[in-house]
Protein backbone atom coordinates (compact mmCIF):
# COMPACT_ATOMS: atom_id res chain seq x y z
CA UNK A 1 0.00 0.00 0.00
CA UNK A 2 1.19 3.48 -0.77
CA UNK A 3 1.50 5.95 2.08
CA UNK A 4 -1.37 7.99 0.66
CA UNK A 5 -3.65 4.98 0.71
CA UNK A 6 -2.60 4.05 4.22
CA UNK A 7 -3.70 7.47 5.41
CA UNK A 8 -7.16 6.54 4.08
CA UNK A 9 -8.73 9.98 4.37
CA UNK A 10 -7.94 11.02 0.81
CA UNK A 11 -9.46 7.82 -0.54
CA UNK A 12 -12.56 8.38 1.58
CA UNK A 13 -12.91 11.87 0.17
CA UNK A 14 -12.53 10.71 -3.43
CA UNK A 15 -15.19 8.05 -2.80
CA UNK A 16 -17.52 10.64 -1.30
CA UNK A 17 -16.97 12.93 -4.27
CA UNK A 18 -17.88 10.06 -6.62
CA UNK A 19 -21.10 9.07 -4.83
CA UNK A 20 -21.97 12.69 -4.15
CA UNK A 21 -21.58 13.49 -7.84
CA UNK A 22 -23.95 10.62 -8.68
CA UNK A 23 -26.44 11.90 -6.11
CA UNK A 24 -26.55 15.48 -7.34
CA UNK A 25 -26.46 14.58 -11.05
CA UNK A 26 -29.34 12.13 -10.61
CA UNK A 27 -31.21 14.58 -8.39
CA UNK A 28 -30.96 17.20 -11.13
CA UNK A 29 -32.38 14.74 -13.65
CA UNK A 30 -35.25 13.85 -11.29
CA UNK A 31 -36.09 17.53 -10.75
CA UNK A 32 -35.97 18.21 -14.49
CA UNK A 33 -38.29 15.23 -14.97
CA UNK A 34 -40.70 16.60 -12.38
CA UNK A 35 -40.82 19.91 -14.28
CA UNK A 36 -41.90 18.22 -17.49
CA UNK A 37 -38.65 17.16 -19.16
CA UNK A 38 -39.76 13.59 -19.85
CA UNK A 39 -36.46 12.67 -21.53
CA UNK A 40 -34.54 13.36 -18.28
CA UNK A 41 -33.92 10.10 -16.45
CA UNK A 42 -32.22 10.05 -13.08
CA UNK A 43 -32.28 6.28 -12.69
CA UNK A 44 -31.83 3.23 -14.86
CA UNK A 45 -34.80 1.51 -13.19
CA UNK A 46 -37.54 0.09 -15.43
CA UNK A 47 -40.73 0.22 -13.34
CA UNK A 48 -41.74 -3.26 -14.38
CA UNK A 49 -45.48 -3.84 -14.32
CA UNK A 50 -46.11 -0.41 -15.88
CA UNK A 51 -42.98 -0.24 -18.03
CA UNK A 52 -41.49 -3.20 -19.86
CA UNK A 53 -38.03 -3.71 -21.20
CA UNK A 54 -38.21 -3.87 -25.02
CA UNK A 55 -37.88 -7.53 -26.04
CA UNK A 56 -35.99 -8.87 -29.03
CA UNK A 57 -38.22 -10.45 -31.70
CA UNK A 58 -36.05 -13.58 -31.35
CA UNK A 59 -37.07 -14.00 -27.72
CA UNK A 60 -38.49 -17.45 -26.94
CA UNK A 61 -41.56 -16.80 -24.81
CA UNK A 62 -44.80 -18.70 -24.15
CA UNK A 63 -45.74 -21.12 -26.94
CA UNK A 64 -48.78 -20.71 -29.14
CA UNK A 65 -50.46 -23.01 -31.68
CA UNK A 66 -50.89 -21.44 -35.11
CA UNK A 67 -54.47 -21.53 -36.45
CA UNK A 68 -55.75 -22.29 -39.93
CA UNK A 69 -58.15 -19.83 -41.56
CA UNK A 70 -61.10 -21.71 -40.13
CA UNK A 71 -59.63 -21.50 -36.63
CA UNK A 72 -58.60 -25.14 -36.28
CA UNK A 73 -54.99 -25.90 -35.35
CA UNK A 74 -52.46 -26.14 -38.15
CA UNK A 75 -50.88 -29.03 -36.25
CA UNK A 76 -51.19 -32.45 -37.88
CA UNK A 77 -50.17 -34.45 -34.79
CA UNK A 78 -47.01 -35.80 -36.40
CA UNK A 79 -45.40 -36.11 -32.94
CA UNK A 80 -42.14 -34.47 -34.15
CA UNK A 81 -42.13 -31.91 -31.35
CA UNK A 82 -43.08 -34.47 -28.73
CA UNK A 83 -40.20 -36.66 -29.93
CA UNK A 84 -37.58 -33.91 -30.06
CA UNK A 85 -38.53 -32.32 -26.76
CA UNK A 86 -35.60 -32.86 -24.34
CA UNK A 87 -37.77 -32.10 -21.31
CA UNK A 88 -40.62 -34.34 -22.50
CA UNK A 89 -43.16 -31.71 -21.66
CA UNK A 90 -45.44 -32.03 -24.72
CA UNK A 91 -48.33 -34.52 -24.72
CA UNK A 92 -50.24 -35.05 -27.95
CA UNK A 93 -53.27 -37.27 -28.56
CA UNK A 94 -53.88 -37.67 -32.32
CA UNK A 95 -57.30 -37.88 -33.93
CA UNK A 96 -58.85 -38.13 -37.42
CA UNK A 97 -59.38 -34.82 -39.15
CA UNK A 98 -62.92 -34.35 -40.63
CA UNK A 99 -61.33 -33.04 -43.84
CA UNK A 100 -60.11 -36.11 -45.83
CA UNK A 101 -57.26 -34.04 -47.37
CA UNK A 102 -55.72 -33.55 -43.94
CA UNK A 103 -54.52 -36.70 -42.36
CA UNK A 104 -54.60 -36.04 -38.62
CA UNK A 105 -55.21 -33.38 -35.98
CA UNK A 106 -54.49 -33.26 -32.25
CA UNK A 107 -57.46 -33.89 -30.01
CA UNK A 108 -55.27 -32.96 -27.08
CA UNK A 109 -52.10 -30.84 -27.14
CA UNK A 110 -50.80 -30.13 -23.63
CA UNK A 111 -47.54 -28.42 -22.71
CA UNK A 112 -46.34 -28.77 -19.13
CA UNK A 113 -44.58 -25.45 -18.57
CA UNK A 114 -43.29 -26.70 -15.27
CA UNK A 115 -41.00 -28.99 -17.25
CA UNK A 116 -40.37 -26.91 -20.38
CA UNK A 117 -36.81 -25.62 -20.72
CA UNK A 118 -37.63 -23.13 -23.53
CA UNK A 119 -35.03 -24.60 -25.89
CA UNK A 120 -37.22 -23.96 -28.94
CA UNK A 121 -36.55 -27.40 -30.48
CA UNK A 122 -40.30 -27.97 -30.94
CA UNK A 123 -40.53 -24.83 -33.07
CA UNK A 124 -37.57 -25.94 -35.20
CA UNK A 125 -38.81 -29.52 -35.54
CA UNK A 126 -42.34 -28.65 -36.65
CA UNK A 127 -42.79 -29.36 -40.40
CA UNK A 128 -46.08 -27.45 -40.53
CA UNK A 129 -44.94 -24.26 -38.72
CA UNK A 130 -47.76 -24.99 -36.30
CA UNK A 131 -46.05 -24.12 -33.01
CA UNK A 132 -44.27 -20.87 -32.35
CA UNK A 133 -42.78 -19.17 -29.29
CA UNK A 134 -43.46 -15.55 -30.20
CA UNK A 135 -46.24 -14.43 -27.84
CA UNK A 136 -43.94 -12.24 -25.75
CA UNK A 137 -45.69 -13.56 -22.64
CA UNK A 138 -43.28 -14.24 -19.79
CA UNK A 139 -45.58 -14.04 -16.78
CA UNK A 140 -47.01 -17.49 -16.24
CA UNK A 141 -47.10 -18.82 -12.74
CA UNK A 142 -49.30 -21.07 -10.70
CA UNK A 143 -49.80 -22.28 -7.17
CA UNK A 144 -49.85 -25.93 -8.27
CA UNK A 145 -48.15 -28.18 -10.80
CA UNK A 146 -51.46 -28.85 -12.51
CA UNK A 147 -51.82 -25.14 -13.13
CA UNK A 148 -48.64 -25.15 -15.20
CA UNK A 149 -50.19 -27.44 -17.82
CA UNK A 150 -51.45 -25.37 -20.76
CA UNK A 151 -54.05 -27.06 -22.98
CA UNK A 152 -54.72 -26.88 -26.72
CA UNK A 153 -57.53 -24.35 -26.32
CA UNK A 154 -55.37 -21.97 -24.25
CA UNK A 155 -52.47 -22.20 -26.69
CA UNK A 156 -54.72 -21.72 -29.73
CA UNK A 157 -56.17 -18.48 -28.34
CA UNK A 158 -52.81 -16.70 -28.19
CA UNK A 159 -51.63 -14.01 -30.63
CA UNK A 160 -48.06 -13.18 -31.65
CA UNK A 161 -46.41 -10.27 -29.86
CA UNK A 162 -46.35 -6.79 -31.35
CA UNK A 163 -43.28 -5.43 -33.16
CA UNK A 164 -41.63 -4.21 -29.92
CA UNK A 165 -42.23 -7.51 -28.17
CA UNK A 166 -45.28 -6.36 -26.21
CA UNK A 167 -47.74 -9.24 -25.85
CA UNK A 168 -51.05 -8.70 -27.65
CA UNK A 169 -53.10 -11.40 -25.98
CA UNK A 170 -53.79 -11.60 -22.25
CA UNK A 171 -51.87 -14.03 -20.10
CA UNK A 172 -53.83 -17.29 -20.08
CA UNK A 173 -54.76 -17.88 -16.48
CA UNK A 174 -54.81 -21.51 -15.34
CA UNK A 175 -57.94 -22.68 -13.60
CA UNK A 176 -56.33 -22.84 -10.17
CA UNK A 177 -55.08 -19.25 -10.14
CA UNK A 178 -57.35 -16.78 -8.38
CA UNK A 179 -56.16 -13.49 -9.85
CA UNK B 1 -41.08 33.39 42.87
CA UNK B 2 -43.63 30.71 42.25
CA UNK B 3 -43.80 28.85 38.98
CA UNK B 4 -46.87 29.93 37.07
CA UNK B 5 -48.81 28.03 34.46
CA UNK B 6 -47.02 30.04 31.77
CA UNK B 7 -43.62 28.93 33.07
CA UNK B 8 -44.76 25.36 32.98
CA UNK B 9 -46.10 25.84 29.47
CA UNK B 10 -42.80 27.30 28.28
CA UNK B 11 -40.79 24.38 29.67
CA UNK B 12 -43.27 21.97 28.15
CA UNK B 13 -43.05 23.77 24.81
CA UNK B 14 -39.24 23.60 24.77
CA UNK B 15 -39.22 19.88 25.54
CA UNK B 16 -42.05 19.29 23.07
CA UNK B 17 -40.19 21.08 20.26
CA UNK B 18 -37.01 19.07 20.79
CA UNK B 19 -38.97 15.83 21.10
CA UNK B 20 -40.90 16.48 17.89
CA UNK B 21 -37.73 17.57 16.10
CA UNK B 22 -35.78 14.43 16.89
CA UNK B 23 -38.68 11.95 16.65
CA UNK B 24 -39.88 13.21 13.28
CA UNK B 25 -36.36 13.48 11.92
CA UNK B 26 -35.54 9.98 13.21
CA UNK B 27 -38.70 8.55 11.65
CA UNK B 28 -38.06 10.30 8.36
CA UNK B 29 -34.52 8.97 8.25
CA UNK B 30 -35.75 5.52 7.20
CA UNK B 31 -37.21 7.20 4.13
CA UNK B 32 -34.15 9.40 3.62
CA UNK B 33 -31.86 6.39 3.86
CA UNK B 34 -33.77 4.42 1.23
CA UNK B 35 -34.23 7.33 -1.16
CA UNK B 36 -30.77 8.83 -0.80
CA UNK B 37 -29.02 5.51 -1.27
CA UNK B 38 -31.23 4.81 -4.28
CA UNK B 39 -30.44 8.11 -5.96
CA UNK B 40 -26.73 7.66 -5.24
CA UNK B 41 -26.86 4.25 -6.90
CA UNK B 42 -28.87 5.31 -9.99
CA UNK B 43 -32.01 3.64 -8.63
CA UNK B 44 -35.44 5.01 -7.71
CA UNK B 45 -36.02 3.55 -4.28
CA UNK B 46 -39.17 2.40 -2.52
CA UNK B 47 -42.14 4.14 -4.14
CA UNK B 48 -45.00 1.64 -4.12
CA UNK B 49 -46.84 2.27 -0.85
CA UNK B 50 -49.84 4.41 -1.70
CA UNK B 51 -52.90 5.83 0.02
CA UNK B 52 -55.82 6.27 -2.42
CA UNK B 53 -53.41 6.16 -5.32
CA UNK B 54 -51.10 8.86 -3.93
CA UNK B 55 -47.55 7.63 -3.61
CA UNK B 56 -45.98 10.86 -2.29
CA UNK B 57 -42.43 9.85 -3.33
CA UNK B 58 -42.58 6.77 -1.12
CA UNK B 59 -43.21 8.78 2.05
CA UNK B 60 -45.84 6.27 3.15
CA UNK B 61 -43.27 3.50 3.40
CA UNK B 62 -42.24 4.38 6.97
CA UNK B 63 -45.92 4.16 7.95
CA UNK B 64 -46.29 0.84 6.14
CA UNK B 65 -43.15 -0.42 7.87
CA UNK B 66 -44.47 0.61 11.27
CA UNK B 67 -47.80 -1.14 10.65
CA UNK B 68 -45.98 -4.26 9.51
CA UNK B 69 -43.70 -4.29 12.53
CA UNK B 70 -46.53 -3.67 14.99
CA UNK B 71 -48.60 -6.54 13.62
CA UNK B 72 -45.78 -9.07 13.50
CA UNK B 73 -45.35 -11.82 16.07
CA UNK B 74 -43.49 -10.64 19.17
CA UNK B 75 -41.12 -13.55 19.52
CA UNK B 76 -39.49 -14.44 22.85
CA UNK B 77 -36.74 -17.08 22.76
CA UNK B 78 -37.33 -19.91 25.21
CA UNK B 79 -34.06 -19.51 27.13
CA UNK B 80 -33.93 -15.72 27.03
CA UNK B 81 -34.07 -13.59 30.15
CA UNK B 82 -37.65 -12.33 29.85
CA UNK B 83 -37.27 -9.04 31.70
CA UNK B 84 -33.96 -7.87 30.24
CA UNK B 85 -34.83 -9.11 26.76
CA UNK B 86 -37.94 -6.95 26.69
CA UNK B 87 -36.33 -3.98 28.42
CA UNK B 88 -33.30 -3.73 26.10
CA UNK B 89 -34.87 -1.99 23.05
CA UNK B 90 -36.58 0.57 25.28
CA UNK B 91 -33.27 1.40 26.97
CA UNK B 92 -31.67 1.90 23.56
CA UNK B 93 -34.39 4.23 22.27
CA UNK B 94 -34.78 6.11 25.57
CA UNK B 95 -31.15 7.20 25.78
CA UNK B 96 -31.14 8.08 22.10
CA UNK B 97 -34.12 10.37 22.72
CA UNK B 98 -32.94 12.13 25.87
CA UNK B 99 -29.41 12.73 24.58
CA UNK B 100 -30.63 15.63 22.45
CA UNK B 101 -32.02 17.53 25.44
CA UNK B 102 -29.04 19.79 26.14
CA UNK B 103 -28.29 20.67 22.51
CA UNK B 104 -29.35 24.31 21.90
CA UNK B 105 -31.45 24.97 18.80
CA UNK B 106 -31.37 28.75 19.14
CA UNK B 107 -30.23 31.66 21.28
CA UNK B 108 -32.65 33.18 23.79
CA UNK B 109 -36.14 34.26 22.78
CA UNK B 110 -37.56 37.39 24.47
CA UNK B 111 -41.34 37.45 24.82
CA UNK B 112 -42.42 40.46 26.91
CA UNK B 113 -40.09 40.46 29.91
CA UNK B 114 -39.47 36.73 29.77
CA UNK B 115 -36.18 35.37 28.45
CA UNK B 116 -36.64 31.83 27.10
CA UNK B 117 -33.49 29.81 26.42
CA UNK B 118 -34.02 27.83 23.22
CA UNK B 119 -32.89 24.42 24.39
CA UNK B 120 -34.81 21.73 26.23
CA UNK B 121 -32.63 21.73 29.34
CA UNK B 122 -30.11 24.42 30.25
CA UNK B 123 -27.11 22.53 31.58
CA UNK B 124 -23.70 24.03 32.21
CA UNK B 125 -22.10 20.64 31.52
CA UNK B 126 -24.17 19.88 28.43
CA UNK B 127 -21.32 18.22 26.57
CA UNK B 128 -20.78 15.71 29.35
CA UNK B 129 -24.52 15.05 29.58
CA UNK B 130 -24.79 14.18 25.88
CA UNK B 131 -21.84 11.79 26.09
CA UNK B 132 -23.19 10.20 29.25
CA UNK B 133 -26.52 9.51 27.55
CA UNK B 134 -24.88 8.31 24.33
CA UNK B 135 -22.69 5.82 26.18
CA UNK B 136 -25.59 4.68 28.37
CA UNK B 137 -27.41 3.81 25.14
CA UNK B 138 -24.96 0.96 24.59
CA UNK B 139 -26.34 -0.76 27.70
CA UNK B 140 -29.49 -1.51 25.74
CA UNK B 141 -27.39 -3.19 23.07
CA UNK B 142 -25.35 -5.16 25.60
CA UNK B 143 -28.51 -6.23 27.46
CA UNK B 144 -30.02 -7.39 24.18
CA UNK B 145 -26.92 -9.37 23.30
CA UNK B 146 -26.58 -10.99 26.72
CA UNK B 147 -30.25 -11.75 27.44
CA UNK B 148 -30.97 -13.34 24.05
CA UNK B 149 -29.17 -16.58 25.02
CA UNK B 150 -27.65 -16.66 21.56
CA UNK B 151 -23.93 -16.82 20.85
CA UNK B 152 -24.10 -14.48 17.89
CA UNK B 153 -26.15 -11.94 19.82
CA UNK B 154 -23.63 -12.14 22.66
CA UNK B 155 -20.77 -11.55 20.21
CA UNK B 156 -22.64 -8.54 18.86
CA UNK B 157 -23.23 -7.10 22.30
CA UNK B 158 -19.61 -7.62 23.24
CA UNK B 159 -18.43 -5.90 20.09
CA UNK B 160 -20.84 -3.03 20.73
CA UNK B 161 -19.28 -2.52 24.15
CA UNK B 162 -15.74 -2.59 22.74
CA UNK B 163 -16.67 -0.24 19.91
CA UNK B 164 -18.44 2.16 22.26
CA UNK B 165 -15.38 2.43 24.53
CA UNK B 166 -13.18 3.04 21.50
CA UNK B 167 -15.52 5.66 20.07
CA UNK B 168 -16.25 7.37 23.38
CA UNK B 169 -12.58 7.84 24.21
CA UNK B 170 -11.87 9.30 20.78
CA UNK B 171 -14.95 11.55 20.99
CA UNK B 172 -14.10 12.73 24.48
CA UNK B 173 -10.47 13.43 23.62
CA UNK B 174 -11.26 15.13 20.31
CA UNK B 175 -13.74 17.62 21.75
CA UNK B 176 -11.31 18.60 24.49
CA UNK B 177 -9.71 20.89 21.92
CA UNK B 178 -13.05 22.62 21.32
CA UNK B 179 -13.73 22.90 25.04
CA UNK B 180 -10.27 24.40 25.62
CA UNK B 181 -10.67 26.86 22.77
CA UNK B 182 -14.11 28.17 23.74
CA UNK B 183 -13.56 27.71 27.46
CA UNK B 184 -16.88 26.12 28.40
CA UNK B 185 -18.61 22.78 28.78
CA UNK B 186 -22.04 24.28 28.13
CA UNK B 187 -23.18 23.69 24.57
CA UNK B 188 -25.07 27.00 24.60
CA UNK B 189 -21.91 28.88 25.63
CA UNK B 190 -19.87 27.08 22.97
CA UNK B 191 -22.46 27.95 20.30
CA UNK B 192 -22.49 31.59 21.45
CA UNK B 193 -18.68 31.78 21.41
CA UNK B 194 -18.67 30.62 17.79
CA UNK B 195 -20.47 33.82 16.75
CA UNK B 196 -17.29 35.90 16.72
CA UNK B 197 -15.14 36.55 13.67
CA UNK B 198 -11.60 35.45 12.97
CA UNK B 199 -9.37 38.04 11.22
CA UNK B 200 -12.47 40.19 10.90
CA UNK B 201 -14.34 38.09 8.32
CA UNK B 202 -14.15 34.29 8.91
CA UNK B 203 -16.92 33.03 11.24
CA UNK B 204 -15.21 31.54 14.29
CA UNK B 205 -16.85 28.13 13.91
CA UNK B 206 -15.30 25.02 15.41
CA UNK B 207 -14.54 23.58 11.98
CA UNK B 208 -12.28 26.58 11.28
CA UNK B 209 -10.53 26.69 14.63
CA UNK B 210 -10.37 22.91 15.20
CA UNK B 211 -10.30 21.19 11.78
CA UNK B 212 -8.45 18.09 13.04
CA UNK B 213 -10.87 17.68 15.93
CA UNK B 214 -13.77 17.93 13.47
CA UNK B 215 -12.52 15.00 11.40
CA UNK B 216 -11.71 12.91 14.47
CA UNK B 217 -15.04 13.71 16.10
CA UNK B 218 -17.03 12.91 12.98
CA UNK B 219 -15.25 9.57 12.53
CA UNK B 220 -15.72 8.60 16.17
CA UNK B 221 -19.30 9.89 16.11
CA UNK B 222 -20.17 7.71 13.14
CA UNK B 223 -18.60 4.80 15.03
CA UNK B 224 -20.85 5.63 18.00
CA UNK B 225 -23.96 5.30 15.82
CA UNK B 226 -23.04 1.64 15.11
CA UNK B 227 -23.76 2.03 11.41
CA UNK B 228 -21.64 1.07 8.39
CA UNK B 229 -18.63 1.52 8.11
CA UNK B 230 -18.50 0.75 11.85
CA UNK B 231 -21.26 -1.86 12.04
CA UNK B 232 -19.35 -4.51 13.99
CA UNK B 233 -22.15 -4.96 16.56
CA UNK B 234 -24.57 -5.76 13.73
CA UNK B 235 -22.28 -7.28 11.14
CA UNK B 236 -25.12 -8.23 8.81
CA UNK B 237 -22.76 -10.19 6.62
CA UNK B 238 -21.20 -12.24 9.42
CA UNK B 239 -22.93 -12.45 12.81
CA UNK B 240 -26.28 -10.59 12.35
CA UNK B 241 -25.49 -9.16 15.75
CA UNK B 242 -27.14 -8.24 19.01
CA UNK B 243 -30.69 -8.10 17.64
CA UNK B 244 -30.63 -11.51 15.95
CA UNK B 245 -33.40 -12.83 18.24
CA UNK B 246 -35.63 -9.76 18.01
CA UNK B 247 -38.64 -9.44 15.77
CA UNK B 248 -41.42 -6.96 15.09
CA UNK B 249 -41.39 -3.51 16.66
CA UNK B 250 -38.63 -4.40 19.15
CA UNK B 251 -36.31 -4.96 16.21
CA UNK B 252 -37.63 -1.73 14.74
CA UNK B 253 -36.76 0.10 17.95
CA UNK B 254 -33.10 -0.90 17.62
CA UNK B 255 -33.08 0.45 14.07
CA UNK B 256 -34.84 3.57 15.37
CA UNK B 257 -32.20 3.97 18.10
CA UNK B 258 -29.49 3.96 15.41
CA UNK B 259 -31.28 6.73 13.54
CA UNK B 260 -31.82 8.73 16.73
CA UNK B 261 -28.13 8.46 17.51
CA UNK B 262 -27.40 9.69 13.99
CA UNK B 263 -29.55 12.76 14.67
CA UNK B 264 -27.85 13.32 18.03
CA UNK B 265 -24.37 13.08 16.53
CA UNK B 266 -25.41 15.43 13.74
CA UNK B 267 -26.81 17.89 16.31
CA UNK B 268 -23.68 17.64 18.41
CA UNK B 269 -21.40 18.16 15.41
CA UNK B 270 -23.47 21.20 14.48
CA UNK B 271 -23.26 22.64 17.98
CA UNK B 272 -19.55 22.05 18.43
CA UNK B 273 -18.12 22.57 14.96
CA UNK B 274 -20.66 24.26 12.68
CA UNK B 275 -21.55 27.19 14.91
CA UNK B 276 -24.77 25.71 16.32
CA UNK B 277 -27.60 28.12 15.58
CA UNK B 278 -25.23 30.86 14.36
CA UNK B 279 -25.83 32.42 10.96
CA UNK B 280 -22.69 34.14 9.64
CA UNK B 281 -22.78 37.91 10.24
CA UNK B 282 -26.23 37.70 11.86
CA UNK B 283 -26.29 39.27 15.32
CA UNK B 284 -29.03 39.91 17.83
CA UNK B 285 -30.03 43.18 16.22
CA UNK B 286 -29.61 42.24 12.57
CA UNK B 287 -27.05 41.51 9.88
CA UNK B 288 -23.69 43.27 10.15
CA UNK B 289 -21.38 42.55 7.22
CA UNK B 290 -17.60 42.66 7.64
CA UNK B 291 -17.38 45.62 5.28
CA UNK B 292 -19.51 47.62 7.67
CA UNK B 293 -23.02 47.81 6.19
CA UNK B 294 -25.85 46.70 8.49
CA UNK B 295 -29.44 45.54 8.06
CA UNK B 296 -31.69 45.77 11.11
CA UNK B 297 -33.97 42.79 11.75
CA UNK B 298 -36.74 42.30 14.35
CA UNK B 299 -35.94 39.99 17.27
CA UNK B 300 -38.48 37.30 16.36
CA UNK B 301 -37.16 37.02 12.79
CA UNK B 302 -33.60 36.68 14.08
CA UNK B 303 -34.69 33.87 16.43
CA UNK B 304 -36.54 32.08 13.62
CA UNK B 305 -33.52 32.44 11.32
CA UNK B 306 -31.32 30.90 14.00
CA UNK B 307 -33.65 27.94 14.55
CA UNK B 308 -33.85 27.48 10.77
CA UNK B 309 -30.07 27.63 10.46
CA UNK B 310 -29.65 25.01 13.17
CA UNK B 311 -32.19 22.67 11.52
CA UNK B 312 -30.57 23.14 8.12
CA UNK B 313 -27.10 22.38 9.50
CA UNK B 314 -28.37 19.24 11.23
CA UNK B 315 -30.02 18.06 8.01
CA UNK B 316 -26.84 18.71 6.01
CA UNK B 317 -24.78 16.80 8.59
CA UNK B 318 -27.23 13.88 8.39
CA UNK B 319 -26.90 13.97 4.60
CA UNK B 320 -23.12 13.77 4.87
CA UNK B 321 -23.31 10.92 7.37
CA UNK B 322 -25.70 9.03 5.08
CA UNK B 323 -23.36 9.70 2.17
CA UNK B 324 -20.50 8.18 4.15
CA UNK B 325 -22.65 5.21 5.20
CA UNK B 326 -23.54 4.42 1.58
CA UNK B 327 -20.06 5.03 0.19
CA UNK B 328 -17.59 3.23 2.43
CA UNK B 329 -17.23 -0.52 2.85
CA UNK B 330 -17.34 -1.77 6.42
CA UNK B 331 -14.29 -2.16 8.61
CA UNK B 332 -13.28 -5.50 10.01
CA UNK B 333 -13.45 -5.69 13.81
CA UNK B 334 -9.69 -5.51 14.33
CA UNK B 335 -9.36 -2.73 11.75
CA UNK B 336 -11.90 -0.62 13.60
CA UNK B 337 -10.14 -1.23 16.91
CA UNK B 338 -6.79 -0.29 15.37
CA UNK B 339 -8.26 2.85 13.82
CA UNK B 340 -9.80 3.85 17.13
CA UNK B 341 -6.88 3.14 19.48
CA UNK B 342 -3.88 3.74 17.22
CA UNK B 343 -5.36 6.37 14.93
CA UNK B 344 -8.09 8.51 16.44
CA UNK B 345 -6.98 8.45 20.07
CA UNK B 346 -3.31 9.54 19.61
CA UNK B 347 -4.37 12.17 17.07
CA UNK B 348 -6.91 13.51 19.57
CA UNK B 349 -4.19 13.80 22.21
CA UNK B 350 -1.99 15.53 19.62
CA UNK B 351 -4.85 17.94 18.94
CA UNK B 352 -5.13 18.75 22.64
CA UNK B 353 -1.39 19.45 22.84
CA UNK B 354 -1.47 21.62 19.71
CA UNK B 355 -4.49 23.57 20.95
CA UNK B 356 -2.81 24.09 24.31
CA UNK B 357 0.37 25.34 22.60
CA UNK B 358 -1.57 27.76 20.39
CA UNK B 359 -3.59 29.05 23.35
CA UNK B 360 -0.40 29.52 25.35
CA UNK B 361 1.27 31.38 22.50
CA UNK B 362 -1.80 33.56 21.97
CA UNK B 363 -2.18 34.19 25.66
CA UNK B 364 -5.57 32.85 26.72
CA UNK B 365 -8.74 32.48 24.69
CA UNK B 366 -8.52 34.28 21.35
Amino acid sequence: MRAGQRFYLREVLSGLVLTGHHFFANMGQHIAHAFGRTDARGAVTIQYPEERRPMSPRLRSLHRLVRREDGSPRCVACMMCETVCPARCIYIVADEHPNPEIEKMPSRFDIDLGKCVFCGFCVEACPEDAIRMDTGILEFSSYSRLGMIYTKEMLLALEPAGPDGVPRSPVPIPADRVV
Amino acid sequence: MTATLADFGIVFGRVFFVMMFILNLGGLLTWVERKQSAIMQDRIGANRASILGFRALGLFHPIADAIKMLTKEDFLPARADRFLFQLAPFVSVFFGLVAFASIPFGDTLRVGDRVIPLQAVTLNVGVLYVFAMLSLGVYGVMMAGWSSANNYALLGGQRAAALMITAEIAIGASIMGVVMWYGSLSLQEIARAQGGLLFGWIPKWGIVTQPLAFILFLTAGIAATKRIPFDMPEGESEIIGYFVEYSGMKFGMFAMADFLETVVIAGLTTSLFLGGWQVPYLYETGVRFPWGSTIGLPHLLVALLQIGAFSLKVVVMIFIMMLIRWTLPRFRYDQAMRLGWLGLFPLSILNIVLTGAVLLAWGGHP
